[in-house]
């Protein structure tokens, strides 16, 4: 197994607000990993510490260590917009641009200096292919983003963070806006692109990491309870805590 | 209870609606007023004038015994005018507004924002007055003209005049973008900076542009100010001559005009009526057409 994100003793606070408390673990490359929880539990928080989204939010404190291929992340002077070209990101609420389906996938190639027409036309194709939305998208390519259904709008989205070829991608419930059609669209997505990308995603959903996940961490109150492969976790949980959440007794 | 027995309510509700609709029809009967003594007053001159010789005729000598009435002088006076106020207003509003908004800490909002207040607040005399005071004589020497009353000192006076609205308006059309483009920009590896440029400001375009829309009315409705810097002569326009737009034509001379002068006044007010009004028409477009395309 290789390593793609190696979190040690690693601290966020929000103020005095301690959020997130020593959380160790290893993410494996190539390979889904799920992060459960109830609400308010640090899952976001945590997810934006790997492509450093949490730089926006002035009063974050952060300690301990993070290294992805082995650069440490956290606190230190890395080119965080190179970063986040290799870590991409999914929100919870699709949010394409307002501009044209095209331009949309294409922000991301241009921002990193692709100019080159045809290629740009390639790497439009490819992406939108790679996120299972071509077929449908293939005619309306100029037309506004915006006026896409929520579930094309997320896939699109997808489509767009792929386009500048990152490694990993961070999905922070992906589904939750979405329609389970669309839902599961998504997650049979996800379970393909596990091939070429490392995937981190966050979900309410409890049938989703066990449909989708290899490994699943579970967070409580800002500790990481759990983390084991989804099986384990899902039939022989080691923590009391982790099995009164999968059975649902809270949460 | 009878929940039938609706009169108590309706009657609450016709009251209000009678008020609403009562303002809304004086308010109506104003603007109609306005455009019908406007019209009446000013187009007997137009037509006695003749409409090519006045809005196209370039000489203006109204108390010569041959009066002259043409005033494309003054229409020019006014589109360059505005124009030029609105080259160097809209960029320099502009990167204030974006700077503001995206980019300057809250400390800096904080200081400088009651100031664009102010700044907006200030009675067009005192601009006027500064730019007596200041402006003129600081382009008479830099540039070694006879006088500093030009067009060139209107148009400065005036863009400083529609900076704090400029920035305002765009400050509220920047903020009005979601968060989630800005997000999902810097997500994808770009820098704040192009987040800015390529994404948030577009999303704002049709804000701006009623910025811009506005700067333009404001700018060409401006009577005092521009004619303590602009010198009021009837001259053709030019950037270091003395100049006199549409609103300094009818107020300089109303006061001691009688005869067909002063009905040409009245028509020179109808005419910047109508650039109003276009003016107006074109801001609804560009926001309705704002509108429509975030459906
Ligand atoms: N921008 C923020 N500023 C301050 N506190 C925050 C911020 N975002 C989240 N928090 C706090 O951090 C904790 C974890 O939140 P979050 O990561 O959003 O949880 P989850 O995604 O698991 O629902 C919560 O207590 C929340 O109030
Ligand atoms: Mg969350």
């Amino acid at each position: 197994m290789e390593t793609i994100f190696d979190v040690e003793n690693f601290n966020l606070w929000y103020g005095d607000n301690h959020a997130l408390h020593n959380i160790n673990m290893k993410i494996e490359k190539n390979a889904i990993t799920a992060l459960i929880g109830p609400s308010g539990c640090g899952k976001s928080t945590f997810i934006k510490t790997l492509n450093r989204m949490n730089d926006l939010i002035p009063s974050v404190k952060l300690s301990g260590s993070i290294r992805y291929r082995g650069q440490e992340i956290v606190n230190s002077d890395i080119n965080v917009y190179n970063l986040r070209k290799e870590v991409g990101m999914v929100f919870q609420k699709p949010n394409p641009f307002p501009m044209s389906v095209y331009d949309n996938i294409a922000y991301g190639p241009r921002t990193h200096g692709i100019k080159n027409k045809s290629q740009l036309n390639d790497i439009v194709e490819k992406s939108l292919r790679d996120a299972a939305i071509f077929d449908e998208l293939k005619d309306r390519l100029k037309d506004s983003a915006l006026g896409l259904s929520g579930g094309q709008q997320q896939r699109l989205c997808i489509a767009r963070a792929l386009a500048v070829k990152p490694d990993v991608l961070l999905m922070d419930e992906p589904t939750s806006a979405l329609d389970p059609i669309s839902t599961s669209k998504i997650e049979e997505l996800v379970l393909d692109l596990k091939k070429e990308y490392s995937i981190v995603i966050v979900t309410h959903n409890m049938q989703q990491a066990v449909r989708i996940s290899d490994y699943t961490a579970f967070f409580l109150l800002g500790d990481l309870v759990e983390f084991d492969k989804t099986d384990k976790i899902f039939s022989k949980p080691s923590d009391k805590r982790t099995e009164d959440y999968i059975t649902g007794r809270f949460g | 209870m009878n929940l039938s027995d609706k009169s108590n309510k309706d009657s609450v509700e016709t009251i209000a609606s009678t008020i609403f609709l009562i303002l809304g029809v004086i308010n109506i009967g104003f603007v109609l007023l306005i455009c019908v003594y406007l019209i009446i007053a000013g187009l007997p001159a137009i037509v006695k004038i003749g409409p090519i010789d006045f809005l196209f005729g370039t000489k203006w000598a109204s108390t010569a015994a041959d009066p002259k009435f043409g005033i494309l002088p003054f229409i020019l006076t006014s589109i360059y005018g505005t124009a030029g106020a609105i080259i160097i207003g809209l960029p320099l509003g502009f990167f204030s507004a974006v700077y503001l908004a995206k980019i300057a800490s809250k400390k800096v909002r904080y200081v400088v924002e009651p100031l664009i207040d102010l700044l907006a607040g200030i009675p067009s005399v005192v601009y006027g007055f500064i730019g007596m005071l200041v402006l003129v004589p600081s382009i008479r020497t830099l540039f070694g003209l006879p006088d500093g009353a030009s067009l060139f000192a209107a148009i400065i006076v005036l863009a400083v005049m529609i900076l704090p609205s400029i920035i305002k308006v765009s400050i509220t059309a920047l903020e009005a973008v979601p968060q989630e483009y800005e997000l999902g920009s810097l997500a994808l590896g770009a820098n704040e900076i192009e987040t800015y440029y390529r994404v948030i400001v577009p999303a704002a375009k049709s804000g701006i542009a009623a910025a811009v829309v506005l700067g333009v009315g404001r700018a060409i409705g401006e009577a005092m100010a521009v004619m303590m810097v602009a010198g009021n002569a009837a001259n053709m326009p030019s950037l270091f001559e003395s100049v006199r737009f549409l609103t300094t034509a009818v107020a300089s001379e109303m006061s001691y005009s009688s005869g067909l002068q002063r009905e040409a006044l009245f028509s020179i007010a109808l005419v910047l009526f109508v650039f109003i009004m276009m003016i107006n028409a074109t801001l609804n477009v560009l926001l309705k057409r704002g509108g429509v395309k975030r459906k």
